[in-house]
C-alpha cells in the first residue's frame, strides 16, 4: 500500500526527517513511536503531501512525491491531521458533509454518513452541534468520521490521544480499531507508544529524525529498549 | 433541498415579497426623481456599490482573505471601458463588448494578486493587497508618459455614455409615453444587472465552489486534509471577486463620463470592506443592505445637516461637511459596538460571537 524509501524533510535549514524507510501493507496497521520531536508528524505531513519531501513515496504503485495534496485525497489516502482540526465553527453534521466533499455520488455519501454515524453514535447524537463545543474526545472522533466520509484505503492518524482524558484516549482507540477492522490500512502516530503498539500489528520507533527500531508490535512492548524509552518500563 | 413548490430555495409564499420588491425597485428612480435627480445618481451608485461589496465579499466573507486593495480591480475597470469608449485613443467600442473584457481584465489581475500572497493570511495578505491597490492607482496616476495611456492626473473625459443602437442612456427620451431621464434609464439597466449579480452570488455560495471557501476560511488545514485544492480556490475567490469589481468598474465610467485615479484611493477600498463588514461579512442580504446604507447615510447627512443645524441653533455652527463624516463615523463605531456580526448576520457569524468555542 505505501512503500518510503529514503525520505528527508527539512524546515528551512533545519532536518527533521533524515532518510527514514517505511512499509505498510494493504489492510495493516503500523504504528510510528517516538519521543517529542522525533519527526514523527513530520513524516505524516510528508507522506500526504502538506510538507514537501525528498526521496521515494510509493503509494499503491505510484510515485506520490510531486502530487498535490488534494489528489492524495482522491486516490483514498487521508490525514487526520494534529489537533484534530475540525471545523469549530461548523456543526457536526455540517463537518461530515465537508469531509466527502471529494466525492459526488449523493447515494453513497449518504450511505456512508449512516455508516459513520453507527461506528460513532456519539456524533449522531450531537449532530446539530457545533462542532467547537464538543469535547477534545469528540472532536477526535468527528475528525476521523470527516476523514472516513471520503472513503479512504490508507488513513494517516497524528497523535489522536493528544490532549484527551484517558477514558476519551481509550475510545477513540477502540474506533480507530474498529475502522481497521472494516479493512483500512492505518498508519498512526502516536506518543503513547504503550497504546499505539497494543492496536498495531508492527511499530517503527523513530528518534532524531531516523527510525531505529522496527518490528512486530509485541516483539517492541517486550524489547527492553523500548521499554525503558518509552514505556517507562523497569 | 430543492422541493416542491420552491425555486432556488425560495418558498412559494416568499414570491409574493419578491415580487413587493420587484414593484419596489420599479417604482423607485421616479419616487427619487420627485426629490431630484440627485437622488436617482445616488441610488444608481449604490447598486454599483452593491456590485463591488458583493464582489468583496467573495474575498473576505466567502473564502476569509483580507483584502484591502480591492478598489483597484474597480479601477480596471473603469480604464478599460475609458480607453476603449472615449475620443482618448478615438476607440469607441460597444458597452456589451467592454463589460465582459472589463471583467475578464479584472479576473486577470485578481489572479495576479493572489497568486503572490497564496501563503499569506490575515494581517500581511491585508498589507500585501492595500500594496496593490495604491500601485495600480500611482500606475494610472503617472502612465501619461513616455506613452499617454491614461492621461495622468487629469483623467479621461468624454467616455461615451452606454447605448443600445441609436438609444443612448446619457439622456432623457420619451418611451411608450412615460419621461424616462438618463440616470432613470442607467438606474433600470444597473437593477438588472444587480439582479443577474444576486443570483450568480447565492448560487456561488451554495456550490461546491462555494463550501470550499467556507472549508479554507474555518481552517485551511483541514481543508488540505479534505481535499479541497486550496491554491486554486483561493485563487478563484480573488478571480469571481475582483470580475465584479471589474464590471462596476465599467458602469461607474459609462456612467459618470470621466475617470480619474483619485476616485480609486485607499478610502474607497476601506468602503467597500466597511459596508461587507458592517452589513454581515459572508451573507449576500446583509452586505447588499450594507452597501445601500453606507452609500446614502453620507448623503443624507450631506443635505440634512445643514438644514437641522439651522433648525436648532438659528445658524450653521460646525462646518457641515466636517460634521457630516463626523456622525457618519460614530454610526459606523456604533454600529460595530452594539451589532458585531454586522447588521444582519449570517447564521454562522452570529454562532461565531455567541457561542464559546473551544479551539
Amino acid at each position: 500500500m505505501l512503500e518510503v524509501r529514503n525520505l528527508h524533510v527539512a524546515y528551512g535549514g533545519v532536518k527533521a526527517v533524515k532518510g527514514i524507510d517505511l512499509v505498510v501493507a494493504e489492510g495493516e496497521t503500523v504504528c510510528l513511536i517516538g519521543a517529542n520531536g522525533a519527526g514523527k508528524t513530520t513524516t505524516l505531513k510528508a507522506l500526504a503531501r502538506v510538507v514537501p519531501g525528498q526521496g521515494e513515496i510509493r503509494y499503491r504503485g505510484q510515485d506520490i512525491l510531486h502530487w498535490p495534496s488534494y489528489k492524495l485525497v482522491g486516490e483514498g489516502m487521508a490525514l487526520v491531521p494534529e489537533g484534530r482540526g475540525v471545523f469549530s465553527r461548523l456543526t457536526v453534521a455540517e463537518n461530515l458533509a465537508m469531509g466527502a466533499y471529494c466525492r459526488n455520488d449523493k447515494d453513497g455519501i449518504a450511505a456512508d454518513l449512516e455508516r459513520v454515524y453507527k461506528l460513532l453514535p456519539r456524533l449522531k447524537e450531537r449532530e446539530k452541534q457545533i462542532a467547537g463545543t464538543l469535547s477534545g474526545g469528540e472532536q477526535q472522533m468527528l475528525a476521523i468520521g470527516r476523514a472516513l466520509m471520503c472513503r479512504p484505503r490508507l488513513l494517516l492518524l497524528d497523535e489522536p490521544s493528544m490532549g484527551l482524558a484517558p477514558i476519551m484516549v481509550q475510545k477513540v482507540f477502540e474506533v480507530i480499531q474498529s475502522v481497521a477492522a472494516e479493512g483500512v490500512t492505518i498508519l498512526l502516530v502516536e506518543q503513547n507508544a504503550q497504546l499505539a503498539l497494543s492496536i498495531a500489528a508492527r511499530g517503527y520507533v523513530m528518534e532524531s529524525g531516523a527510525v531505529t527500531l522496527s518490528d512486530k508490535a509485541d516483539a517492541l512492548l517486550t524489547n527492553p529498549k523500548v521499554r525503558e524509552a518509552y514505556l517507562g518500563g523497569e | 433541498m430543492k422541493t416542491k413548490g420552491n425555486f432556488m430555495g425560495i418558498p412559494g409564499p416568499a414570491w409574493l415579497g419578491v415580487a413587493l420588491v420587484a414593484a419596489a425597485l420599479l417604482v423607485l428612480p421616479y419616487v427619487a426623481g420627485m426629490a431630484g435627480t440627485a437622488w436617482v445618481r445616488i441610488l444608481n451608485f449604490a447598486i454599483l456599490y452593491v456590485f463591488l461589496a458583493l464582489g468583496l465579499n467573495i474575498v473576505v466573507g466567502f473564502a476569509g482573505l483580507l483584502d484591502l486593495g480591492y478598489i483597484a480591480f474597480y479601477a480596471v475597470g473603469a480604464y478599460l471601458y475609458a480607453l476603449l469608449a472615449s475620443p482618448h485613443f478615438d476607440i469607441h467600442w460597444p458597452f456589451w463588448a467592454i463589460l465582459p473584457l472589463g471583467a475578464a481584465l479584472a479576473c486577470v489581475f485578481g489572479v495576479l494578486l493572489g497568486a503572490p500572497t497564496l501563503k499569506l493570511r490575515g494581517d500581511y495578505l491585508a498589507i500585501v493587497t492595500l500594496g496593490f491597490g495604491e500601485i495600480i492607482r500611482i500606475f494610472l496616476n503617472n502612465l501619461n508618459a513616455p506613452i499617454n495611456v491614461t492621461n495622468g492626473a487629469q483623467g479621461i473625459t468624454l467616455i461615451d455614455p452606454l447605448s443600445v443602437g441609436e438609444f443612448k442612456f446619457s439622456t432623457t427620451s420619451t418611451l411608450f409615453g412615460l419621461t424616462i431621464t438618463g440616470p432613470q434609464k442607467y438606474y433600470y439597466f444597473l437593477v438588472v444587472v444587480a439582479v443577474l449579480v444576486v443570483i450568480l452570488n447565492l448560487r456561488l455560495q451554495n456550490s461546491r465552489i462555494g463550501r470550499a471557501w467556507e472549508a479554507i476560511r474555518e481552517d485551511e488545514t483541514a481543508a488540505r486534509a479534505i481535499g479541497i485544492n486550496t491554491r486554486n480556490v483561493k485563487l478563484l475567490a480573488f478571480a469571481m471577486g475582483a470580475s465584479f469589481g471589474g464590471i462596476a468598474g465599467g458602469m461607474f465610467s459609462a456612467m459618470q463620463g470621466f475617470v480619474s485615479p483619485e476616485s480609486f484611493s485607499l478610502l474607497e477600498s476601506i468602503m467597500v470592506l466597511s459596508m461587507v463588514v458592517l452589513g454581515g461579512m459572508g451573507h449576500i442580504p446583509g452586505v447588499i443592505l450594507g452597501a445601500v446604507l453606507l452609500t446614502f447615510l453620507p448623503e443624507v447627512l450631506r443635505y440634512g445637516v445643514e438644514p437641522a443645524q439651522r433648525f436648532l441653533f438659528g445658524r450653521s455652527v460646525i462646518d457641515p461637511e466636517s460634521l457630516r463624516m463626523l456622525i457618519f463615523g460614530l454610526a459606523l463605531v456604533l454600529v460595530m459596538r452594539f451589532r458585531p456580526a454586522g447588521l444582519w448576520p449570517s447564521r454562522l457569524r452570529k454562532r461565531e460571537l455567541t457561542t464559546e468555542v473551544t479551539p
